[in-house]
């Protein structure tokens, strides 16, 4: 799986009340809850991340609660990928799990810049900064996780699995 | 067998394996699936999903509706409606609508939770139950929809880190300023992805309101899990909520921990988080010139009788400062008899507290006290991110059930120690 697409930063500690304040999670719709993605920080991310389509961060993205609402309103707001230098663990999984891919890359927001033109190999776990020239090394996906993704999230993986039960 | 700690040992049970080690990813048997009428609904959908939408095991999910109850918008109650609706289909027996109260206040005194469970909830402080010894950990709602299909779900074993406790911390001090002083050492992300063991001799002192107030917090600073071993508190908690037969899981005496930290709480002061981050903890004298607007104490983290004892016993026959909204909402309609009974909520009222029905409440912002813009509020909440409990310009502190009555009472951050000695 290989992704392409612009990146657009923020900083440490991004936590899910500020990705999709609390007053917003009586909304189900994918859609609605994309309109106000990052409101927390300003309502201009969906415009933005349509542009760029790369999320970086530093420490701790998606810290706080578990709010599957958080990604949710990420992905449906076009976000294709998220580079950070860590996750919180919750906000990890649930991305998985809805098949947005998320990757640890460790010294990212040093590397990277708003704008800069990146490649990213899931498989392989590396990221490559076209605008600067350089190759970031990240955590390369477990083939588990891999299997996840690769089927749109863990409902399809769980669809198949009970297939094979049958 | 290598040695093993107790988050491993629980883990590699419900895998069917021998033992586990940090990194393994297992795919194991849960136990028990708890979601809310926040993040049920997306479960729902996601098990909607699957061509034949199933339950494995409905005996094993918990659905409590907390969050926005009584439901105060038509959204709200729809998303009550559709759990409601999906547990008479499914066959839900544990169903606990509007008034029974806060999820993790619901579970262990329901008798759900039991020492060397897996447990996941559709909600981050699911961690709370690992006061019990059992392995808890929030995910999502997806999460829990697998597991509800499979009765199995993903997990990454987690490395411990061990945290020892010393010191014997005596009211006005509780579990509360015990867990914000380890926060402000380890950070907010200082335990990311680990499973945290708290043991010593102040959590053995502890009350087991103070412990799960203590597990509680483990996610604040990243934890997957906060786990305490068992106890004769723990199994006279079980006895009165009908749970025997309990099963505890300890850590060998040699197992490996990423890292152990010793903490010292003997002399503690209060210890108070400023905003915007629940690591930014500081004794509460450097905080007395700190005015507020509203004192709210309640929810998972704070809304049980030790709570509203020591708030009753500091405000009784005094008034809360007129300039302060002070609002009291009980964890669990147990919570709120059994305050009722003592004459707490009586004690409190005449203070001039708003007393509310069981439930979240304001701790997320969601109504019965939202803020305004340039508002200040001291809670018993886990969370002062900005913007969670209203207006993103409200700043939120957070400290313990004795802080936020001596505050309210006085009008500014307040040191309890002051006021009781009076
Ligand atoms: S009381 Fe607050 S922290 Fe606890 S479950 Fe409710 S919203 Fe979450």
């Amino acid at each position: 799986m290989i992704l392409e697409g612009k990146a657009l930063k923020y900083g440490d500690n991004i936590n899910t009340d500020l990705i999709i304040p609390g007053k917003y999670l009586i909304l189900t719709s994918p859609a609605e809850l994309a309109a106000h993605a990052m409101e927390g920080g300003g309502p201009e991310f969906p415009r933005k991340i349509r542009e760029h389509g790369i999320l970086v961060a530093g420490r701790n993205f998606g810290c706080g609660s578990s709010r599957e609402h958080a990604p949710l309103a990420l992905k449906h707001a076009g976000t294709r990928c998220i580079l950070a230098e860590s996750f919180a663990r919750i906000f990890f999984r649930n991305s998985v799990n809805l098949g947005l891919p998320v990757l640890e890359c460790p010294g990212i927001s040093r590397q990277v810049s708003t704008g800069d033109l990146l490649k990213v190999n899931l498989a392989e776990g590396y990221v490559e900064n076209s605008t600067r020239g350089v190759r970031l090394k990240a955590k390369a996906f477990p083939d588990f996780l891999l299997k996840i993704l690769e089927r749109g999230g863990l409902m399809a993986y769980v669809e198949a699995r009970l297939g094979e039960e049958e | 067998m290598p040695p093993q700690t107790m988050a491993e040992k629980i883990l590699a049970r419900a895998a069917g394996l021998p033992y586990v080690e940090p990194g393994d990813f297992v795919e194991a048997e849960v136990d028990r699936v708890m979601v809310n009428d926040l993040t049920g609904p997306l479960t729902v959908e996601a098990l909607r999903k699957l061509s034949r939408p199933r339950v494995a095991h409905p005996e094993r999910l918990i659905i409590v509706l907390d969050h926005q109850t009584p439901a105060d918008s038509v959204h709200s109650a729809r998303l009550h409606k559709i759990l409601r609706e999906f547990a008479s289909e499914f066959h839900v027996e544990n169903f606990y609508d509007v008034g029974w109260g806060v999820c993790h206040q619901v579970l262990p005194e329901e008798g759900h939770v039991a020492p060397g469970m897996l447990v996941v909830g559709a909600d981050s402080h699911t961690c709370t139950y690992g006061a019990f010894g059992a392995f808890a950990t929030g995910v999502g709602s997806t999460d829990a929809a697998a597991a509800l299909a499979l009765g199995k779900l993903w997990f990454k074993v987690p490395e411990s880190m061990k945290i020892e406790v010393k010191g014997v911390p005596r009211l006005p001090l509780t579990g509360k300023d015990v867990i914000l002083h380890i926060i402000g050492k380890v950070g907010e992300d200082g335990a990311n992805y680990r499973s945290v063991e708290f043991t010593g001799e102040a959590i053995s002192a502890l009350s087991m309101d103070s412990r799960m107030t203590i597990s509680n917090m483990a996610v604040e600073m990243g934890a997957k899990a906060g786990l305490m071993e068992v106890d004769e508190k723990t199994l006279e908690f079980l006895r009165q909520v009908g749970v025997g037969g309990a099963k505890p899981v300890k850590s060998d005496p040699e197992a490996s921990y990423v890292e152990t930290l010793e903490v010292d709480v003997g002399g503690l002061e209060p210890q108070v988080a400023a905003p915007p981050s629940p690591a930014n903890v500081k004794p509460v004298s450097e905080l007395s010139s700190v005015e507020v607007d509203q004192a709210f104490l309640g929810s998972c983290t704070n809304g049980r009788l030790e709570d509203l004892r020591i708030a009753a016993r500091i405000l009784k026959g005094r008034k809360v400062a007129s300039r302060v909204r002070f609002i009291v909402i009980p964890a669990s309609r147990r919570i709120y008899e059994q305050a009722l009974e003592e004459g707490l909520i009586q004690t409190l009222v005449k203070a001039g507290a708003v007393v509310g029905p069981p439930t979240c409440g304001p701790c997320l912002g969601g109504h019965l006290g939202v803020l305004a813009e340039d508002e200040v509020c001291i809670s018993t909440t886990n969370r002062n991110f900005t913007g969670r409990m209203g207006s993103p310009k409200a700043e939120i502190y957070l400290a313990s059930a004795a802080t936020v009555a001596a505050s309210a009472l006085t009008g500014r951050i307040t040191d309890p120690r002051e006021v009781m000695a009076e």
